[in-house]
């Protein structure tokens, strides 16, 4: 479904990316792990279109979008829950979602966006008790459903996941990340930034290793769960006896 | 059967990505983790990130088996040792060993290769798989062991014992299905089986694996009539782990490479130019999966050629020809690997001359015979007959002692060694 090879990129003269090659499959949840700065996030918005690559390709369902406006890669179907959830929270949580659906406005003709608001409220019911409320006053955790229920009003077929643990109580965490593996059940493709390595890899299918904007392994969440670095570098193994 | 569907039919398009995401991250691994491969790179002025498609690999410079001699026993090593749940190696005789590390994901990776092979020549969970490969430093043995198990078949750990009618008594008692051993031994026991008056219809063997020595088609037919079983081709390198790194299907026309694990090149062995598929060469690999031990373009030494195209067991993989020979001439006798030039030692130390000699391999009821024609040269031999012999004797001995394994010296004129089209002289007659 998605297919980066040799992608460089970055931030003005800052070269963040230095040829990252990865791939994601239909119906897996591939996640990439590493550390602050190591360009996780870099990568997400490279391939949504907010950041340029400065070379490289990246194939979306065999057609070349590295050179598309944002908009279009929506449009295209691969959406980005970004990081710290970036919800208007001055607009209710309809019309937040009802934002999501933006890109599929063709010609002035609004899509009919109840069966979508319909799904997203099956698979986040709080969304739809707080259907009227405005998004600023719901918990980091609502509101983190709230971004990636947006983010299927756009018909994804590739959703992009920047963090989704970010600044969430550990329960919280588990619910939305249980929401997470759901969607890929329900057929949905996933590609999940996460720095909660234990996490991300608990539901993952596939995962990478990213450090300093090289990737430095690929293999199953079991291998990686299961090789040394990882254990050492992201899943805390080796302090494990000093803290229990 | 197909083991795992997923790689081994995989679109040659998605194998493609799959193979340079995993040489990448391959690479900045090798070049942060090992001291080798980071000064090799600096010194060559390879930069990782201009290896953008498989084509680019023949950018990077060759391992050879002198720079893993060399950096014996740990150097070469991906991880911290603690990380390192088993050590295999060489056997040395021909220089300094090599060790070959593995992690725990190493051993899971290479299980699953030799599950591969095996299903791939039909063996599945109702198999009793009978493993007369050595178990010890070498390998074979604990590589198709875990591989047999991973599968699922009920593994006889029979190890390539001497005692070669226990053997086949525990191969007929447990009622055994599957033999995996070297060609050589399978065929001692068939010679065995002989003696103790055993028609091979009273064993229950439908499937022979066989590998670690280079063996051909008529060695195929023998053991095939005598053991009556259907015999197959596995390969593998100590250096890749051991067994596993590509097999023969129910077709049997070329060996599966698992390249989901190892990207393969075939080179000139002389100036290490890549050659096309279907050219003979030297085989080449770069592990792509490896944590442990991994290897960037490492010579084999292995004389074979790429076959591409769809095989019609439905895997997609690269197939390569069955090893015939050696880049090198080493020659595998009784299990024993010998270079010509150990030979060339040992004659340059007991005559103090340097004859050109011949290395004539014959195979008798399953037991490799070496016999060495020695050239005679003007002034080297005295006429007298027991100086002659005790000359002879010294060979042998020397031969015995440095090679393990004895051979019969003769005493030749030099017209009647085999010689190349070229004019020089063979250095193996290898006629099994």
């Amino acid at each position: 479904m998605l297919r980066v090879l040799n992608l460089n990129s970055g931030y003005g003269k800052l070269k963040v990316l230095k040829g990252v090659s990865l791939h994601v499959n239909p119906s897996e949840i591939v996640t990439i792990i590493g550390g602050n700065g190591s360009g996780k996030s870099t990568l997400l918005r490279t391939v949504a279109g907010i950041i340029r690559r400065q070379e490289g390709t990246i194939l979306f369902n065999g057609r070349d979008i590295s050179a598309e406006q944002p908009e279009k890669i929506v449009a295209a179907g691969c959406s980005l829950v970004p990081e710290g959830r970036m919800i208007f929270g001055t607009m209710t949580v309809r019309e937040n979602l009802m934002l999501g659906a933006y890109a599929r406005i063709r010609g002035g003709r609004h899509p009919d966006m109840e069966a979508e608001l319909d799904a997203a409220y099956r698979i986040f019911p709080r969304l739809r008790e707080r259907e009227g409320q405005l998004a600023g006053t719901l918990s980091g955790g609502e509101q983190q459903m709230l971004a990636i229920g947006r983010a299927l009003m756009a018909k994804p077929k590739l959703i992009m996941l920047d963090e989704p643990s970010m600044g969430l109580a550990p329960i919280i965490m588990k619910i939305i990340f249980e929401e997470i593996r759901k969607l890929r059940d329900a057929g949905n493709t996933i590609l999940l930034v996460e720095q909660n390595a234990r996490a991300a890899l608990g539901i993952a299918d596939r995962g990478y290793v990213i450090e300093t904007g090289q990737m430095f392994l690929e293999g199953t969440a079991e291998e990686l769960l299961n090789n040394n670095d990882v254990q050492r570098a992201y899943l805390g193994k080796d302090y494990k006896s000093i803290s229990e | 059967m197909i083991f795992n569907a997923r790689y081994e039919t995989m679109p040659r398009d998605e194998l493609e990505q799959l193979q340079i995401e995993r040489l990448q991250s391959t690479l900045n691994r090798v070049y942060r983790n090992v001291a080798f491969y980071k000064s090799l790179f600096d010194e060559k002025g390879i930069d990782i990130e201009n290896i953008k498609n498989i084509g680019d690999i023949a950018r990077l410079p060759f391992t050879t088996k002198e720079d893993l001699r060399r950096s014996y026993p740990y150097n070469m090593f991906a991880v911290p040792l603690r990380d390192i749940v088993r050590i295999h190696s060489t056997t040395g005789r021909t220089g300094r060993p090599i060790a070959i590390g593995y992690t725990r994901n190493d051993i899971h990776s290479w299980s699953e290769q030799v599950a591969r092979v095996l299903a791939a020549a039909g063996v599945t969970e109702n198999d009793f798989a009978q493993i007369a490969f050595d178990y010890t430093m070498f390998t074979g043995g604990f590589g198709i062991h875990y591989g047999a198990e991973l599968l699922g078949a009920s593994v006889i750990p029979s190890s390539q014992s001497s005692n070669i009618q226990r053997q086949i008594r525990i191969m007929k008692d447990y009622k055994t299905t599957v033999l995996l051993s070297t060609p050589g031994y399978a065929l001692r026991i068939a010679g065995n089986l002989k003696e103790m008056g055993i028609h091979p219809d009273e064993l229950n063997l439908k499937t022979g694996i066989f590998g670690a020595e280079p063996w051909g088609e008529a060695t195929r037919a023998r053991i095939e009539d005598q053991l009556h079983l259907s015999a197959y081709n596995i390969y593998g390198v100590n250096e890749m782990m051991g067994p596993g790194v590509s097999g023969e299907c129910s077709l049997k026309s070329g060996l599966h490479i698992n390249e989901d694990h190892y990207i393969v090149e075939i080179v000139d062995p002389k100036g290490g130019k890549p050659l096309r598929p279907g050219e003979e060469g030297e085989l080449v690999i770069t592990t792509i999966t490896r944590e442990g031990f991994p290897l960037i373009r490492y010579r084999t030494g292995d004389r074979t050629s790429l076959l591409e195209g769809a095989c019609a067991c439905g895997r997609s993989t690269l197939r390569m020809q069955r090893v015939a020979s050696r880049t090198d001439d080493m020659v595998v006798i009784n299990g024993i690997n010998i270079f010509p030039a150990q030979i060339g030692e040992v004659l340059k130390k007991t005559t103090s001359f340097e004859p050109d000699f011949q290395i004539v391999i014959d195979n008798h009821d399953g037991e490799d015979l070496m016999e060495i024609k020695v050239a005679v040269l003007d002034n080297m031999f005295d006429d007298e007959v027991r100086k002659l012999l005790l000359l002879k004797n010294g060979i042998e001995a020397g031969i015995e002692r440095e090679l393990g394994t004895p051979a019969k010296i003769t005493f030749v004129e030099q017209e009647t060694l085999h010689t190349t089209a070229g004019g020089a002289i063979k250095p193996v007659v290898d006629n099994r």
